[in-house]
């Protein structure tokens, strides 16, 4: 079996979050900065609700668009019963990065299952490097909470040492300029978390 | 420049380089935006449409082509079974301008209702197949495949999967190559297939078959790359990737880009070449039985999956058994399900809250969003089978029980885009056999579930333009039903929902009930509901959790109160309708 140079990325949430606006601007700024690149994103029936996945790859040659289990760098996810339920994928030592933040499926609105309770003390319990903070809130106070994917980023971008690259020119390029001010200020406040 | 693109933008691109002139489809995951990428190039020489179904499609495509055009059609798997009777009569009469027939198969079943292999359907119709692993080779490939279509008279069809489509990969563009339309010349040998010219053309197709063996074995779509170990891995599509992952540069590959026919003389040097041979593919042992049929001794199904896509770890699992565990987390925590739902606001939810009161009416179903209709606790929907078959199944359902002298009766449930699709065959059959079914067409005014597309509904094409729209009473009443036996309601409006449904039921014959709301996420009616919302009167309110019923995410049952989430909700008032304590108000 072959060890190289590849990095995985693993972002996980619910549709309408934004998750692969975030990883298209992510495969964007990693294409710039000269690596070569494979994204994969699942979706279908889960604009209607359902999980969203997409993962991430990056290096000097990159073989599979899909991120093997256990072998995540860093593991994000957008809503916190998410990164529990693809806990699996996240490497030994890799990051963790939590939106504080639930979503209620139907079975627990309608209380055929329950949302579990204790979520985030135990993802911090058993993974050293868990970051977790409310991208949902700061992007609220900035103005819109649509913007949390954002938010996401620049924390994601942070955990991968990603900061040498010019961003807010991706930003500038892939998001819509009345809107460019809001996502500029998330993605700075994402960086400090 | 080098730019990061999905295998469907990357065949849509490759396909307009190629000097593509049409292109026609029916949307379906995960084949559907490369339609709606070469929409863009309206202006660039491509004319793109929506077809009614696959079958309609590929013809329309066989048309183009016959004509000269260079031309394309794609589909989901499922599609090719409903295109399946022209694709493989197409075999008989090749082509005129290339044609090129894009097959997006589903392993693992992202959003299918089976995970057939369509690379059966190469070898069964004795059509050309190209298989790309990555966009780079979708745009590469695509533009072969349109050249081998010309060089031997053939239809191609073009193999992606879910992982293809839906992954992004760095892809270098090149220009278009501008093309005249062929021109055309009458030949009813080659293009009238009655049983005399079709017994002519098979022996011309048997001919064309050994010319493609030939291509096959000297083409460079069929590659080996060596490696310094001994083990060798015959692959192709995705399942490519996912080996180069696991085996590294160690293995050597016969990487399979064309793979039908398949090349024999280069899998029998291949084989000679290694000590042991894997076969790495996912779902059907497709290059493993035509290994094994040459007698050559490899490994691939039985440690392999039958079922699933392929990943790097089912791939590792499978040949290092003994490897370390991954790594990874867990905790300990039970995780609920998250299935997708109908939609806050959606139009569809009034209607099966009211369908579901009845204890014997069986809900045939369909694909679409409506499809939903199963998920609890709305859970009317009884069957699903494939487009269309809603309604025809219906009317052998209600056959069989009026055999049985049983009373159930039969509502079928159809979308628009699918009701055009293959719906309406069915409702013929239901008049001309007098099978008193109920078909209710969900007419939301758009294409849902594929992401809002364009039908013979909406008045708009592909390209934007204005278009005739299809008056959906006016065709069930030229298919032969009954003016006072269809009903057009607001599906929002619970009380006329009921009163049609009742009639309905009631009905002694073909029935139809139309819906007239569009559906709630279309961009002018999520502007016109911005401001509609509903909440609940806390005092009235005595959580009798009636409202829960009607399923829609807005609405929360936490903390011991009930609310509606504002931000989803759009005013439809259906939980307000059902609330028996008028608790729940609506403003805007």
């Amino acid at each position: 079996m072959k060890k190289n140079d590849t990095k995985s990325i693993l972002l996980v949430g619910v549709g309408g979050q934004g998750t692969i606006l975030a990883s298209k601007i992510l495969s964007e700024g990693l294409v710039r900065k000269g690596y070569d690149v494979k994204m994969s994103e699942i979706h279908g029936m889960s604009q209607r609700g359902g999980s969203v996945t997409t993962h991430v790859r990056y290096g000097s040659k990159v073989a599979s668009p899909v991120v093997p289990e256990g072998e995540a760098d860093v593991l994000v996810a957008f809503e916190k019963v998410e990164a529990a339920r693809w806990l699996q994928y996240l490497k030994k030592g890799g990051t963790l990065v939590v939106n504080d933040f639930e979503i209620y499926s139907l079975p627990v609105l309608t209380g055929a299952a329950k949302y579990p309770e204790g979520v985030t003390e135990k993802l911090r319990a058993a993974v050293p490097n868990t970051k977790v903070f409310n991208a949902g809130e700061i992007a609220s106070s900035l103005g819109n909470i649509k913007a949390q994917n954002i938010v996401l980023l620049g924390a994601l971008v942070k955990a991968m040492g990603l900061e040498d690259l010019d961003w807010e020119d991706v930003l500038k390029e892939l998001i819509p300029e009345k809107l460019l001010d809001l996502n500029l200020k998330a993605f700075r406040a994402g960086l400090e978390q | 420049m080098r730019k990061i693109m999905t295998g469907n933008e990357a065949t849509a691109r490759g396909a307009w380089e190629a000097g593509l002139h049409f292109a026609a489809a029916y949307p379906g995951t995960p084949s559907t935006e490369i339609l709606e990428n070469l929409a863009l190039y309206k202006d660039k020489g491509v004319y793109s449409e929506w077809a009614t179904n696959e079958k309609v499609a590929v013809e329309a495509a066989a048309g183009a082509s016959i004509a000269g055009a260079r031309a394309l059609a794609a589909m989901k798997h499922v599609g090719l079974n409903v295109a399946a009777d022209p694709f493989f009569t197409l075999a008989y009469t090749g082509v005129n301008g290339g044609l090129v027939i894009v097959s997006a198969d589903d392993p693992g079943l992202f959003s299918s209702q089976n995970e057939q292999d369509n690379r059966f359907y190469a070898s069964h119709a004795k059509i050309a197949m190209v298989e790309p692993s990555d966009s780079q080779e979708c745009l590469d490939y695509v533009k072969e495949a349109f050249e081998i279509s010309e060089k031997y008279d053939t239809p191609v069809l073009f193999r992606v999967t879910t992982r293809i489509c839906h992954s992004k990969t760095l892809v270098e563009t090149g220009d278009r190559v501008e093309r005249e339309v062929r021109p055309y010349k009458k030949d009813v040998t080659k293009y009238v297939m009655a049983p005399a010219n079709a017994k002519r053309r098979k022996q011309i197709l048997t001919e064309r078959i050994a010319a493609l063996k030939e291509y096959s074995e000297t083409t460079p779509l069929n590659r080996v790359e060596r490696g310094s170990g001994t083990v060798g891995i015959i692959t192709s599509g995705i399942s490519y990737n996912h080996a180069k992952e696991v085996f590294g540069d160690e293995a050597s590959y016969l990487k399979l880009g064309f793979t039908w026919p398949l090349p024999e003389k280069k899998i029998r040097d291949f084989a000679a070449s290694v000590e042991t041979l894997y076969v790495i593919e996912e779902n059907e042992p497709y290059l493993e039985n035509y290994v094994k049929a040459l007698g050559i001794a490899c490994t691939g199904r039985e440690k392999l999956p039958w079922i699933d896509e392929l990943t790097p770890e089912r791939v590792r699992r499978a040949f290092f058994p003994d490897s370390e565990e991954s790594g990874g987390y867990s905790i300990d925590a039970e995780i609920p399900p998250r299935p997708p739902v109908l939609c806050a606001g959606c139009t569809h939810r009034g209607f099966f809250y009211e369908v579901g009161k009845y204890k014997d009416i069986v809900v045939t179903g369909d694909i679409g969003c409506y499809t939903l209709g199963i998920v609890p606790p709305l859970s009317v929907t009884d069957t699903v089978i494939c487009m269309g078959a809603s309604v025809s199944g219906g009317v052998g359902f209600r056959k069989a029980v009026e055999r049985a002298g049983r009373k159930e009766k039969v509502f079928a449930v159809i979308g628009d885009s699918t009701f055009f699709h293959s719906g309406i065959t069915g409702l013929i059959d239901a008049i001309v056999n007098k099978a008193p079914i109920v078909v209710n067409i969900l007419d939301n005014r758009i294409t849902a579930m594929t992401g809002h597309q364009e039908n013979p509904g909406t008045g708009r094409t592909l390209m934007g333009e204005p278009t005739h729209q299809v008056d959906l009473k006016a065709l069930c009443m030229a298919c032969g039903v009954k003016e006072e036996n269809i009903r057009l309601i607001d599906p929002y409006d619970l009380t006329a929902t009921r009163d049609a449904v009742r009639a309905g039921y009631e009905a002694t014959e073909p029935f139809v009930i139309i819906t007239t709301s569009p559906c709630a996420l279309i961009k002018e009616v999520v502007r016109r509901r911005a401001n509609m919302k509903c909440f609940v009167d806390e005092e009235k309110c005595v959580k009798c959790k009636l409202c829960l019923k009607a399923g829609c995410p807005a609405v929360n049952f936490r903390d011991g109160r009930v609310y509606i989430d504002r931000a989803s909700c759009n005013g439809c008032t259906v939980c307000m309708q059902i609330c028996p304590k008028h608790a729940i108000v609506r403003e805007g």
